[in-house]
């Protein structure tokens, strides 16, 4: 299955540690593994401070990983630097998380979205007022906004907004970072709609992060769950069901869903996930797993393939396994 | 026991809510669900006489345990607010003042309703906390808020507002800012308060997942009016209101919509 996609970027035993005070170590990132398939999207689901904006960080430049390698186009674009790592943030935009906080408030619309085109001489200064509209018309908001500033337009509209802009430079990949979390479900949905809509359109790969396993299952093609900086599982979107780990299964069970059975009691792991600054040795979930063993004290699950794209780290599924070769081609 | 009666509020005499009511029994828990805007959260800022901006009931009367609260003191309003009736705000860590500890808000917040010593003070607060499942509550009343996590600042929030175990906890989309896993703790804690003091609980809430799974009755409201309401099974099942469905329709799905192959 695997081979019908067409890999288009590869993180490679990516880690990122941050000093902490008291000669502490913090690391976000351990050993990550992934790999992002042209037209595709991958969703990075976690809790809080599990390093999933971290790790997209290093996608689009805005930090560089520890340890590591990000492939795409055959080079390592965590060692790029001067003009050809300008060159590349062409290929890789980034939506963020707040429509309000991620644009110049004193900007019209017509020169935040140009902006990134102008940078990179994509167009002439008096091409600006066609080439706005041709993208509000994209993200199915009425040309006029041009006019507007961002304070006059209302959250949803805003992050309609912050995918032209990400669009308007034709990226071959966006990284979306709780890019609805702000919004209201109803304004997500329509969100959601014209984010698989442009996708469709433009076979844009698409790196998502968010908390809630719900909203990700219904449009992610490979979704990955992390954990306290590490990848816990790996699995194809549409067999979200099946998820095995323990801990993906305590995100399942903590979604409001209006299909529930609501005489049952909501299932919610019931402790607060430990400080990054000290995870314990062995599996980073042993102390809210209900299904601990010893062995989870000690040492450290490694991924493990339990079918076709599906990984998971627990020692749970580990019998009688061999471990995936992490990583490697 | 609150008896929201024909209201409308206006702000700077525009007509932002208009004809809202509702009644609210002992023990019960009703959600007000709508998108940004439609006016949830200054109908539940009404009750406590808390609008903001020059907000004004116009029309109508609000009852709580038959008493007019429109005409309040703020003497009046003093001893209701914080006792009687409290309020959870979205962000407990933007409610609460930076430069203090959690402990020092606690026991002023205890004794301007209480005339006890700071040493009794702390205790109670501590021992609030701990109900609501903070891990050594001694810990956190010494922490300043920022070095709390979200889930646990919202516990905080909590204790605060259920130490006088108010027979009216107003909350104001209370797990909107948290994680899935936290958001389930808070609404488990919230109808475990129900269960075990009889407190009434309005929820502002832009999730009908949420709304359907807590409250006993559901209220839909959309440019300052009520669109629809009922209680569960009638807003998952039976109701034809367009706008309804619609909001059902946006709550993501396990095994729901895909979008993609």
């Amino acid at each position: 299955m695997s081979n019908e996609k067409e890999l288009i970027l590869e993180a490679k035993h990516v880690t990122r540690r941050f000093p902490a005070s008291n000669n502490r170590v913090l690391t976000a990132c351990n050993d990550i593994n992934l790999k992002m398939y042209k037209g595709k999207t991958l969703g990075l689901v976690g809790e809080s401070g599990c390093g999933k904006s971290t790790f997209m960080r290093f996608l689009v430049s805005l930090d560089t990983p520890t340890e590591g390698e990000i492939i795409y186009r055959g080079k390592d674009i965590t060692k790029l630097k001067g003009e050809e790592l300008r060159q590349n943030r062409q290929n890789i935009q980034m939506v963020f998380q707040d429509p309000g906080a991620s644009f110049n408030p004193k900007m019209k619309i017509r020169d935040i979205i140009c902006e990134p085109l102008l940078n990179f001489k994509r167009i002439k200064k008096s091409e600006k007022d066609a080439v706005a509209r041709k993208y509000l018309e994209m993200v199915d908001l009425p040309g006029d906004f041009a006019d507007r500033y961002p304070h006059n337009m209302s959250g949803g509209q805003r992050q309609r907004i912050a995918i032209a802009r990400a669009i308007a430079l034709e990226p071959e990949i966006i990284v979306m970072d709780e890019a609805t979390c702000a919004l209201d479900v109803s304004v997500q949905k329509t969100i959601i709609e014209l984010i698989v809509d442009l996708q469709k359109k433009k076979n844009i790969s698409i790196g998502f992060i968010a908390h809630d396993l719900g909203l990700i299952q219904s449009f992610a093609h490979q979704i990955a769950v992390m954990y306290l900086g590490n990848i816990v599982e790996v699995l194809p979107g549409e067999a979200i069901g099946e998820a095995k780990h323990p801990y993906t299964q305590a995100l399942l069970g903590a979604i409001f869903d209006i299909n529930m059975d609501f005489s049952k009691k909501i299932e919610s792991i019931e402790s607060e996930a430990p400080s990054p600054l000290d995870v314990p040795p062995g599996c980073p979930f042993q102390d809210r797993c209900e299904h601990c063993m010893e062995i989870c004290r000690k040492q450290r699950a490694l991924l493990t393939d339990l079918g076709p794209e599906h990984q998971v780290a627990c020692h749970l599924y580990q019998m009688g396994m061999t471990p995936a070769s992490s990583g490697g081609e | 026991m609150l008896e929201i009666k024909d209201v409308t509020i206006s702000y700077k005499n525009v007509p932002t809510v208009k004809h809202f009511s509702l009644n609210l029994g002992k023990g019960q828990i009703c959600s007000i669900v709508g998108e940004s805007g439609s006016g949830k959260t200054t109908v539940i800022r009404a009750v406590l006489g808390l609008l903001a901006g020059g907000g004004k009931v116009t029309d109508g009367d609000i009852l709580f345990e038959g008493k007019s609260l429109l005409g309040n003191t703020s003497e009046q309003w003093r001893k209701l607010r914080g006792t009687d009736i409290s309020m959870i705000f979205q962000d407990s860590g933007a409610m609460m003042n930076p430069t203090k500890k959690v402990g020092a808000a606690f026991v002023e917040y205890i004794r301007t309703h209480e005339n006890i010593s700071k040493k009794a003070a702390w205790n109670k607060g501590v021992e609030m906390l701990e109900k609501m499942r903070l891990p050594s509550g001694d810990n956190i009343m010494r922490s300043y808020p920022f070095q709390l996590s979200g889930g646990m600042r919202q516990r905080v929030g909590i204790a605060m507002g259920m130490t006088y175990q108010p027979k009216l906890l107003l909350a104001d989309e209370p797990t909107s800012a948290l994680d899935v896993t936290t958001q389930a703790q808070i609404v488990r804690q919230m109808m475990e308060l129900r269960d075990e003091y009889g407190t009434s609980i309005i929820v502002v809430t832009h999730n009908l997942g949420v709304a359907a799974y807590m409250s006993d009755y559901i209220v839909v409201m959309k440019m300052g009016q009520t669109e629809d309401e009922g209680d569960r099974e009638h807003m998952l099942h039976q109701s034809v209101n367009p706008y309804t469905k619609k909001l059902l329709d946006a709550v993501p799905s396990v095994g729901g919509v895909r979008y993609v192959e």
